[in-house]
């Protein structure tokens, strides 16, 4: 039977399984959404306040679920709008599906009305994309979209549909497989390379696992969790790595980089063996390069050959799927009977422990004075024994969240890591819980990130989106204050915020609960009584201590051996 | 250190200009770029001239092969290779001598006169890099109306080849 392109569109969103897309409709894709609205029951269509969320929204889906987010956006500016989510997942790695609408095919590149070159203007932000100029390849397209996006090193597909080509007709058929000639990432690792690496680690005196995101997106976790306790050694996470293995375990020395901890900075420090996993030697995760590591040998695993000594020079690199590699390395140590010298690790941990004596996480919560914001996290983990989806937007929470919030699982904590998009945490918190309607979904955030997609509040009202607002309020863009503080001698210039909303207000007049919070000891009785609150959206305005710091700290240009405790 | 990168790629809308955006954006350097259907109609080769050190080069390589349509990619300095790049030039020969010496240097380099007006001369002249240098200097005393090159392309010697 023939179908037109807009039911094509539908048909193969049913044959890839996708249940839910993120979008905001307009002229150019007019006919989508009819096709759209004739198959609603089968495809749940999300109507966001603006196409930045939308993305957003995918992001938090797809972080949470590990399966690709779809979204579904017009033209011209409503393109445009999109392009910092799909930058954004572009960075974090975040397999999304992308569909624009384009003017029709005649008027291409004659500067019609909401007209734009989105193709050419998300180049560089995006795995792949595609233009697609015949109604025959559609089904092929989005196939191929599909598989790109959530295979190999995962990513952002963007696929820009020309109007006519949503009315034109042919006959519908959806390839199961698909091979490109072009495109075959590799997913087993090396085996001598697995060798070669575990010979190291057997050797290896004061040895570190430094695991990121990679982790995550593989689903590696339970693989990760296994290796590290056979080998005994101590792991530190990337922000985008925490979860996937469990924070409360003691061979965990916390997150690393610029406000990672004291003892994980030291450790990668002063280590002899620094093990790679998922992890792409971000500039905030290595500090000055120069200084990196200056003792260590490295290990990498990754998916993406261009990560493997892009920034630092690898000693055994091996490419491939983490999971797929930390399953074949684990038979390899299982099949061996050394294990690693229990008295060089013993030595090397009473070293780490000598780190950890430093404490930098220590704060003090002085109940008559201003909230804390690390209180409040701090709370929030033992009120909800760690086990929440947190969602978290761009700044000073952000850090205070990877810090004071201990995720014992992966894929709970979704925030913006390599672009840092402030507005990135309600919309993403969306996403979340409605892939996970009946779990807790949290979204720390500040006065300022919050009123970058403020507008959700309205979707999530639309949707009966439940999620818990924790907006640490301290009237500054406090990650900026913070900067001008320690190197422009606290000239804040444009981080204060003056007229800031009442939140509490502005909350109910989207029809949700609102609170404001200004003393310590209402913060747990507050986050209790809101998280009771099952059905309904709570925000709650922190007001927290307004200049208050995000501590350890490696300044830029430093090395890790130079922290910043207090 | 001067590379010579052949890649075979997609004859897709976009492809050249997802190559050509990935050493902008990344801040690498193109000296010369040529691209043209081969004798596979669906794919393109392209041979790019750039410089840097190993490190770079690597990179370079990698982050070429991760573009979706980018099929092989050979970096011809790691072979015994031949180069080769073709060259226009339009010379003044408004005067007579000039008529003679310019077919003269002309054939010295083997050159061949393609298209001759009542005051121009052009010349269409193939080899490496450094011959095309050389002619264009050796025009020296005459008056240059235009150079139009090519960039250069690349082939292995031998048995090696890049095919998809």
């Amino acid at each position: 039977m023939e179908l037109t392109g807009a039911e094509i569109f539908v048909e193969c969103l049913k044959e890839e399984g996708v249940e839910t897309i993120f979008g905001y409709p307009g002229g150019a894709v007019l006919f989508i959404y009819d096709a759209l609205y004739q198959q609603q029951d089968k495809v749940n269509h999300i109507l966001v306040r603006h196409e930045q969320a939308a993305v957003h929204a995918a992001e938090g889906y797809a972080k949470a679920t590990n399966k690709p987010g779809v979204v579904l956006v017009t033209s011209g500016p409503g393109a445009t709008n999109a392009v910092t989510g799909i930058a954004d997942a572009y960075m974090d790695s975040v397999p999304l599906v992308v569909f624009t609408g384009q003017v029709p095919r005649p008027l291409i590149g004659n500067d019609a009305f909401q007209e734009v070159d989105i193709v050419g203007i998300t180049r560089p932000c995006v795995k792949h994309n595609f233009l697609v100029t015949d109604v025959k390849e559609l089904a092929t397209t989005i196939k191929k979209a599909f598989y790109i996006a959530s295979t190999g090193r995962p990513g952002p597909v963007l696929i820009d549909i020309p109007k006519d080509v949503t009315t034109m007709r042919c006959e519908f058929h959806y390839p199961k497989e698909i091979t490109m000639r072009s495109y075959n990432p590799t997913t087993k690792g090396n085996k001598r390379q697995i060798r070669r690496a575990l010979d190291l680690m057997l050797e290896a005196k004061r040895p570190v696992l430094y695991t990121g995101g990679g982790v995550v997106l593989s689903g590696a976790s339970h693989e990760l969790t296994e290796l590290t306790r056979e080998l005994g050694f101590p792991i530190t996470q990337t922000l985008m790595g925490l979860g996937a293995f469990p924070s409360m375990d003691k061979q965990f020395v916390g997150m690393l980089g610029m406000h990672g901890t004291y003892e994980a900075n030291h450790s990668m420090h002063e280590s002899d063996l620094v093990i790679a996993i998922g992890a792409r030697f971000d500039d905030r995760v290595t500090g000055n390069i120069e200084k990196f590591c200056p003792y260590a040998k490295i290990i990498h695993i990754d998916i993406d050959p261009a990560s493997i000594s892009k920034n630092v020079k690898v000693d055994v690199p091996i490419v491939g799927d983490v999971k797929q590699v930390l399953t074949d390395m684990l038979e390899e140590l299982r099949s061996r009977k050394e294990r690693p010298d229990p008295s060089n690790l013993a030595e090397w941990w009473k070293q780490i422990d000598g780190w950890r004596n430093a404490d930098c996480m220590k704060y003090t919560q002085d109940m008559t004075g201003p909230i804390r914001a690390q209180y409040v996290v701090e709370k929030l983990w033992e009120v909800t024994n760690g086990d929440a989806y947190v969602c978290s937007d761009v700044g000073q929470h952000q850090m205070w969240a990877a810090q004071y919030y201990k995720f014992n699982k992966p894929n709970r904590w979704i925030n913006s890591g390599g672009l840092g998009t402030m507005g990135f945490g309600l919309p993403s918190a969306m996403g979340v819980q409605l892939a996970f309607p009946e779990e807790t979904v949290t979204c720390i955030t500040g006065d300022g990130s919050i009123q970058m997609c403020i507008q959700e509040l309205a979707t999530c009202m639309q949707y009966r989106l439940p999620v818990k607002i924790i907006c640490l309020n301290n009237g500054y863009l406090g990650m900026v204050r913070q900067w001008q503080e320690f190197f422009y001698q606290k000239r804040y210039a444009m981080s204060y915020m003056d007229s800031l909303p009442d939140f509490v207000k502005l909350s109910e007049a989207y029809g949700h609960v609102g609170m404001r919070i200004e003393n310590p000891g209402d913060v747990e009785g507050a986050l209790k009584e809101a998280l009771a609150m099952k059905d309904r959206l709570v925000f709650m305005d922190f007001i927290t201590q307004q200049e208050n710091n995000v501590y350890p700290m490696v300044p830029a240009g430093a090395g890790h051996n130079e922290m910043i405790l207090v | 250190m001067r590379h010579v990168i052949s890649i075979l790629m997609e004859n897709e809308a976009g492809a050249l200009s997802r190559v050509a955006g990935l050493f902008s954006a990344r801040g690498y350097n193109i000296e010369s770029l040529t691209v043209a259907p081969t004798e596979d109609p669906t794919l393109s080769r392209l041979t790019l001239v750039t410089r840097g050190s190993d490190e770079i080069v690597e990179q370079i390589i990698k982050q070429l092969n991760k573009l979706i349509d980018v099929v092989k990619v050979l970096d011809l300095a790691q072979y015994s290779h031949i180069e080769r790049e073709m060259m226009f030039v339009k010379v003044s020969v408004d005067k007579n001598s000039a008529c003679e010496a310019v077919k003269r240097l002309s054939d010295i380099f083997r050159g061949n006169i393609i298209d001759v007006s009542e005051k121009t001369y052009t010349i269409e002249l193939t080899g490496d890099r450094s011959k095309l240098d050389a002619f264009v200097n050796a025009l020296g005393e005459f008056r240059i109306i235009e150079v139009v090159r090519s960039g250069s392309m690349g082939i292995a010697r031998g048995e090696t080849a890049l095919r998809a």
